[in-house]
């Protein structure tokens, strides 16, 4: 069943459209480090950008497409990077081959990541609007804090976990036993099995995963409750139970997201910089800014902005001093210009005379969701 | 014994954060938008006192009123220039810019006064009292930030419900539109409610830079995150609501690093919001809304 581009429906179209966009920056970057050009500085960048851009498309499905606002989703990575640190490390002696190891890990990661977004998503989606944002919020600084204060032992008898104290584990060290997690120390030697084309893949699995899932039967679900909660109960939606499949989804590729960070670091601490609530808000400013429900949108502006002050940093003193001052403008201009009703008459205006041209109808571009 | 001690040192510990909160509340109430950038504000407010004083040898009172007229007008500047071009956009966007805000404001705190941490003096000389034949001792900071908030906790309640300019808040929380019929100045009440709740921030910074001396450009954004929890834990947009959450948390938090574990309080303040929210979802004070079908 062969199919010619152009006689695809538009929505696959728009998605092909956006895989096709990460295959070619995949293949640039590719290119770029081939051919020797890259820096170092632009070599550390890969593999957190394709961890944000797991992170901002996971969250999309949760604030664009559920309509929802979450401020809790670096909880979840939190989980996904140590459950899958943990798995890594207890079992580096017994699978020695580091690419299946790995693939366990991301799995591991991700399902624990998923089983806490069921834990928080039952309590926490009952909430809604500023509310539900809190307790998100209030969720994810409940699992950092408790990574601080978790310690993790193993040694012959077996895993030993305690709380608060190193201690309490009561580890034999005789026998090689030893603690993998050291409460606010965190865990280090997790192998290092993350590169940028493990990353890439993931990002594609993500992006087709969630593509799909929006476009199946449950995720127009999803949107018909974002679009209005009444009239999806009233037809027969089950809206608890739609909200928490979105929000497991999400959690479970955070997980995935978490797991790639955790094997990208040589130790793993829980801070609020990483897993804290700024970084749930640092995504959240991604997905925002890319567009609620737009998944190329959300990727595009991951990798921009991402970039942006990691690239002012190799500049003279001056800019770089004065980097993070130039984003926080830029971001702020950005959301000024975006809402300004002169500006936004214009842009459409444009796209009118654009539809006019004899090259057949657009799609007809998703609602903004209200939150 | 110890119990009244820790007692204490946590309402005063909840008045700061119940004052920070009111500026949440009162600017959520009104314009509907969660001011990340608020808790930044008193970190400004401790600079700007600590220039004054410190830098410049001021005397603590006039560098405090210095302190509190700048943060006024912060808040007002912050208000025409990032928010009100916003205000028919989408909650979420007024959110991110409110976090563009944030950064900025730290940014520029680290680059005019760096990333090393100022010590602050103190602006309170009064002796430590001593209850109970010397087992509790309370510090002259703890009785001064009890009741400074507990002075302004009233003004701004007697403000609010008996003034023109107070009611005028109120009605434009209530219905933005029916009050400008009724002939408020929205734009003008707007920022009035910045300029409190940005004043009301630089009190708060100067009583959290007396008991806490260190000063740093991220100071604001924990105990911002801290009120926002009072605020919402209160019920947001209640202003009675704000200042009991505000000295809850501030109790919690204390009595939980006291007796239960010193490392996990911010996991039980944030447990306690949780299930706050999900016996009553609206907060302490909130009012039910009803559901338009």
């Amino acid at each position: 069943m062969k199919k010619s581009v152009s006689n695809l429906n538009p929505l696959t179209k728009k998605n092909f459209i956006t895989l096709l966009i990460c295959v070619v920056i995949f293949a640039a970057v590719q290119f770029w480090q081939a051919s020797g050009s890259m820096g170092s500085l632009y070599q550390g960048l890969l593999v957190p950008i394709c961890i944000y851009v797991i992170m901002a498309v996971s969250l999309n499905l949760v604030v664009g497409y559920l309509g929802e606002l979450s401020l809790g989703h670096a909880g979840f990575m939190c989980v996904g990077a140590y459950t899958s640190s943990l798995f890594s490390i207890m079992t580096q002696s017994t699978i020695s081959n580091s690419l299946l190891r790995f693939a366990i890990a991301i799995l591991i990661g991700g399902i624990f990541a998923a089983i806490f977004g069921v834990i928080v998503g039952i309590p926490v989606l009952r909430l809604r609007g500023d509310y539900l944002a809190i307790v998100t919020l209030a969720f994810g600084e409940i699992i950092k804090n408790l990574m601080n204060v978790l310690y993790v032992g193993v040694d012959n008898n077996g895993i030993h976990i305690a709380i608060e104290d190193s201690t309490k584990l009561n580890i034999d060290y005789t026998n090689g036993g030893k603690i993998i997690l050291n409460g606010p120390q965190g865990i280090t030697g997790t192998p290092r099995d993350s590169n940028f084309i493990i990353g890439f893949i993931l990002v594609m699995i993500t992006l087709i995963v969630i593509m799909n899932f929006v476009n199946s039967r449950t995720g127009r679900a999803i949107t018909a409750i974002r679009d209005n909660r009444i009239a999806a109960a009233s037809v027969g939606i089950n809206v608890t139970k739609y909200k928490l499949i979105a929000f497991a989804l999400a959690a479970f590729f955070a997980g995935v997201a978490g797991a790639l960070y955790s094997h990208n670091t040589a130790s793993l601490s829980a801070t609020t910089k990483n897993f804290g609530y700024m970084m749930s808000i640092m995504v959240l400013v991604y997905v925002v800014l890319g567009g609620m429900a737009s998944l190329r949108g959300s990727v595009i502006a991951t990798i921009i902005l991402y970039a942006l002050p990691e690239v002012l940093r190799q500049f003279n003193d001056d800019i770089n001093n004065y980097r993070m001052l130039i984003y926080a403008i830029i971001l702020i201009v950005m959301m000024l210009i975006n809402n300004n009703d002169t500006i936004k008459n214009k842009l459409n205006q444009f796209k009118n005379n654009k539809n006019k041209s004899p090259k057949g109808k657009e799609p007809e571009t998703v609602k903004e969701a209200e939150v | 014994m110890e119990f009244i001690s820790y007692l204490v040192n946590g309402i005063s510990l909840g008045s700061i954060y119940a004052l920070i909160a009111l500026g949440y509340t009162m600017v959520y109430g009104i314009a509907k938008m969660l001011n990340f950038a608020h808790g930044d504000v008193i970190m400004i407010g401790g600079y700007v006192v600590f220039t004054a004083m410190t830098t410049m040898g001021l005397n603590p009172w006039l560098s405090i009123l210095i302190g509190i007229v700048f943060c006024t007008l912060l808040g007002v500047v912050i208000e025409k220039v990032a928010y009100k071009p916003l205000r028919s956009a989408t909650s979420l966007a007024v959110l991110i810019t409110a976090i563009g805000v944030s950064y900025f404001l730290q940014n520029l705190a680290l680059i005019i006064f760096g990333a090393g941490g100022k010590t602050f003096t103190s602006v309170v000389n009064i002796e430590p009292v001593s209850l109970f034949g010397g087992q509790v001792t309370i510090s002259g900071e703890t009785i001064v930030t009890i009741l400074v908030s507990v002075v302004l906790m009233v003004v701004l309640t007697l403000f609010v419900n008996r003034t023109k300019p107070g009611r005028a808040m109120l009605a434009v929380s209530e219905d933005k539109g029916a009050a400008q019929l009724m002939g408020v100045n929205v734009n003008r009440t707007i920022s009035l409610t910045f300029a409190i709740g940005s004043a009301l921030a630089a009190i708060a910074g100067v009583l959290m830079c007396s008991t806490f001396p260190s000063l740093t450009p991220y100071i604001g954004a924990m105990p911002g995150i801290r009120a926002f929890v009072a605020a919402v834990f209160g019920g947001i947009g209640s202003i009675p609501g704000a200042m009991i959450g505000g000295v809850l948390i501030g109790i919690i938090e204390n009595l939980s690093k006291a007796y239960i574990s010193s490392q996990m309080s911010d996991a039980i303040v944030f447990a306690v919001l949780i299930i706050v929210l999900l016996v009553k979802p609206t907060g302490i004070m909130g009012k039910k809304i009803a559901e338009k079908v």
